[in-house]
């Protein structure tokens, strides 16, 4: 049995990074709340607002375009919600919304619930067998009645299985009918190189937490020029679009973590691509029937620390508890409720049946990992199948 | 040993996890997810399938310092007990789904998985006692709680199922379990007790059943008579009476004698349900099937019989037939429904259990 952790589960959190925790404690003792206007207010708005210049830096967006928010989950809402609500009250026609059917829950649910309660549409997006998003049907939607179409939501890189979205050509369809695109950068900021204003894009989301920094705090970048209803009302703090007390020390240390995993970006896909290869190729090899989901790993299209694997004739939940008990940690993919997996939406929109949607498992790399976490897999994975086959029979 | 222990999420099951990890045992908590849908089920705290249970489960696996999963078993509890829940009360039966559960489910499908996993039992917050006979047979006894005593629904247990279980209440009354819960910082110390069916949300089982078999029974609707066919009422479903039943007959009028009326047969074919007074309800024979043996098998035993959980202990004769038991009652039994299980003992000892096909009815 292993001592050590062996933590391949970045895609769902990753430690923080040294910077941002100096970055997050140098300020945790201060007093002043931002939006006083003494000394203490003064410098505490400082830090919020220096942060906000390292984050549009990093990403290629004014500073007046990052607005703070409580995480991911809250800017994908305040996006979806807050974009919908103001183009439709700017022309009732407009209640399409149009997003892949392997968005996050934080984009799924929300839609959702503006279906359910607000008129809107949702138009779910078909993916290829690797998750990606069909251009061609995606066309086909938007060109079956722009002018009905209020926002376009497709996230940058699936969480799951890792598949890169085609952002450019989404963003160049919607810019031929003057539709807005969000896109949930959750998984891509630091992984693969991420542009907001050379990609076009009117609204991303990120989170601190995925990029080596705090939980809690995230924030959405939106275009200047696109009117986003609020979310949470309050004092306005946020362009008058979020409210809520700003948290300096949580948004110094999300500043610090993102502008070091941008800068680190192109040498860490670089490690973390070889690390993920050789774990899939040794798996493979020595698992029969084991095989990747999602695109090849010299695609291109897929996430550096993305490994996901399918092992038939084996419950993904005996995986996960089999490899847990060894000290190696990773995740079913699969979304829970109550503790209860449920079949991967985004591997059935993928074609595959109930079954493969059960018996996989999401490796994920990240900062931390090293090529002793993958021997550790290479070494456990056997055994662990062959336990978990048993189990099935 | 490995042990996997079932976490419900209520008082007893936490405790029994904590004996056995205090006992010397590699311990992992499970909660077994058995609804489709945990949110509609329930919910109060009462039942074995909600958001609540489960996270209560999670947190009493924090407190023992266990690993703790959610195992989803809700396609197989939905085909095995629930679907059988339904099939059974279509055909104007009365099942225990309970000693179903236990018996495809917590001690067949979770073993088996724990098993193939490379666990060696399953331990669980029942109160019934294992020892070993004089045999080598692991013997099943009635726990020391006789209130709380739940080897009824353990009386579907075979042999090689006991040899991998774990029931580590049976010596402890349920009011020390509650103590030594808040002594162990277990917050589901005071929680209540689980009673009725869990996948009935609200305890309402002709309404459960209504909406769910819907036009599936062949019972909908149907006339109420008396022992001389006499019409008295009408009902919208059969499914709504069990053999005994005295409340709920809305009958209007009293009998002649002024006698209160119980339900006396179900016959959901043609949908009748025929009532009379208490006295016929009266049965001294009983033929069991589907006979589940814990462990050697006698050919005829003088013993007791237990017809319901917390129902009493009946003297009886029990002889083998080719279908399963016959069981000759020395003290009438009344309200009897086929379909219940009767669980067969031998002093404390669980020898086995069949399930009521037919029942004989003490001749005037």
């Amino acid at each position: 049995m292993n001592d050590r952790t062996v933590y391949l589960d970045h895609a769902a959190t990753t430690p923080m990074v040294p910077a941002a925790v100096e970055a997050m404690t140098a300020h945790l003792l201060e007093v002043g709340n931002p939006s006083s206007l003494h000394a203490s207010g003064r410098h505490a708005r400082r830090v919020v607002e220096e942060s906000r210049e390292t984050i549009a830096q990093a990403l290629d967006c004014r500073p007046g375009e990052v607005v703070f928010t409580s995480g991911g989950t809250e800017a994908d809402n305040l996006a979806l919600k807050g974009v919908y609500w103001s183009r439709r009250a700017a022309d009732p026609r407009r209640t399409r919304i149009l997003a892949t059917s392997v968005e996050h829950h934080a984009v799924l649910d929300p839609l959702h619930w503006l279906e359910e309660t607000e008129g809107a549409a949702v138009w779910p997006l078909a993916v290829d067998s690797q998750g990606r998003l069909d251009v061609d049907a995606f066309r086909a939607a938007v060109e079956r009645d722009p002018g009905s179409v209020a926002l376009i939501s497709v996230m940058w890189a699936n969480n799951e299985v890792g598949t890169l979205q085609p952002i450019d050509e989404v963003v160049a369809i919607a810019a031929e009918h003057g539709i807005p695109v969000h896109t949930d950068a959750v998984q891509a900021v630091g992984a693969v190189p991420v542009a907001f204003a050379r990609s076009g894009v009117d609204a991303l989301t990120l989170t601190g937490h995925k990029v080596g920094g705090p939980f809690g705090v995230g924030a959405l970048v939106v275009r200047r020029e696109l009117d986003v209803t609020p979310l949470v009302h309050g004092g306005g703090q946020e362009r008058d679009i979020r409210s809520g007390t700003i948290d300096p020390p949580a948004i110094a240390g999300f500043a610090a973590a993102v502008e070091l995993a941008v800068k680190q970006q192109a040498d860490h896909a670089t490690r973390i691509s070889a690390l993920r290869d050789d774990l899939v190729r040794r798996v493979v090899a020595a698992v029969p029937d084991a095989h990747l989901h999602g695109p090849a790993l010299d695609s291109g299209l897929r996430l550096p620390g993305n490994a996901h694997l399918g092992f038939p004739g084996c419950e993904g939940d005996s995986l996960l508890m089999l490899l847990d008990a060894r000290g190696i940690e990773c995740s079913t993919g699969s979304a829970c409720s109550a503790g209860v997996p449920q079949p991967s939406h985004v591997l059935l929109a993928m074609g595959r049946d109930e079954e493969a949607a059960r018996h996989s498992l999401r490796f994920s790399l990240g900062h931390t990992s090293t090529q002793a976490d993958v021997d550790a897999v290479v070494e456990a994975i056997v055994p662990v199948v062959e336990r978990a086959r048993a189990a099935r029979r | 040993m490995r042990v996997v222990a079932a976490m419900s999420g209520g008082v007893d099951s936490a405790v029994a996890a904590a004996r056995a990890v205090e006992a010397g045992h590699d311990v992992t908590g499970i909660h077994l997810a058995l609804s489709r849908n945990p949110a509609s089920y329930r919910s109060g705290a009462r039942g074995c399938c909600t958001i609540e249970d489960s996270n209560d489960a999670r947190r009493a696996a924090d407190v023992i310092g266990i690993p703790f999963y959610v195992w989803d078993l809700s396609d197989r509890f939905h085909e095995d007990v629930v679907e059988d829940f339904m099939d059974e009360y279509a055909a104007g039966r009365t099942p225990n789904p309970c000693l179903r559960c236990n018996e495809k489910i917590k001690f067949a499908a979770v073993l088996d998985r724990a098993l193939g996993l490379g666990f060696d039992a399953v331990a669980t917050g029942h109160y019934a006692q294992l020892r070993t006979g004089a045999d080598g047979l692991i013997e099943m006894h009635r726990a020391v709680d006789h209130g709380k005593d739940q080897s009824y629904v353990l009386g579907v247990l075979d042999q090689q199922q006991l040899a991998h279980s774990l029931f580590p209440l049976g010596d402890s009354t349920k009011a020390s379990v509650r103590l030594e819960a808040a002594a162990r910082g277990l917050l589901v110390a005071d929680k209540p007790d689980s009673h009725d069916i869990c996948f009935v949300a609200d305890g309402d089982n002709a309404g459960w059943l209504r909406e769910k078999l819907g036009d599936k029974a062949p019972n909908h609707g149907g006339e109420i008579l008396d022992e001389s066919g006499e019409v008295l009422g009408q009902h919208d479903g059969t499914y709504g009476f069990t053999i005994g039943q005295r409340k709920g007959l809305r009958l209007g009028r009293p009998a002649p004698d002024g006698k209160p009326r119980f339900v006396l047969d179900i016959e959901p074919v043609s949908g009748t349900v025929t009532v009379g007074p208490r006295e016929h309800l009266a049965v001294d024979r009983l033929t069991g099937v589907r006979p589940r043996w814990c462990g050697s098998v006698p050919s005829r035993l003088e013993g007791t019989v237990q017809l319901r959980a917390h129902g009493d202990e009946h003297r009886a004769v029990v002889v083998r037939s080719d279908q399963g038991v016959e069981v000759e009652l020395l003290d009438p039994a009344y309200g009897i429904a086929p379909g219940q299980a009767a669980v067969i003992y031998d002093g404390t000892r669980v020898v086995g259990s069949a399930t009521i096909a037919a029942t004989q009815r003490v001749s005037a």
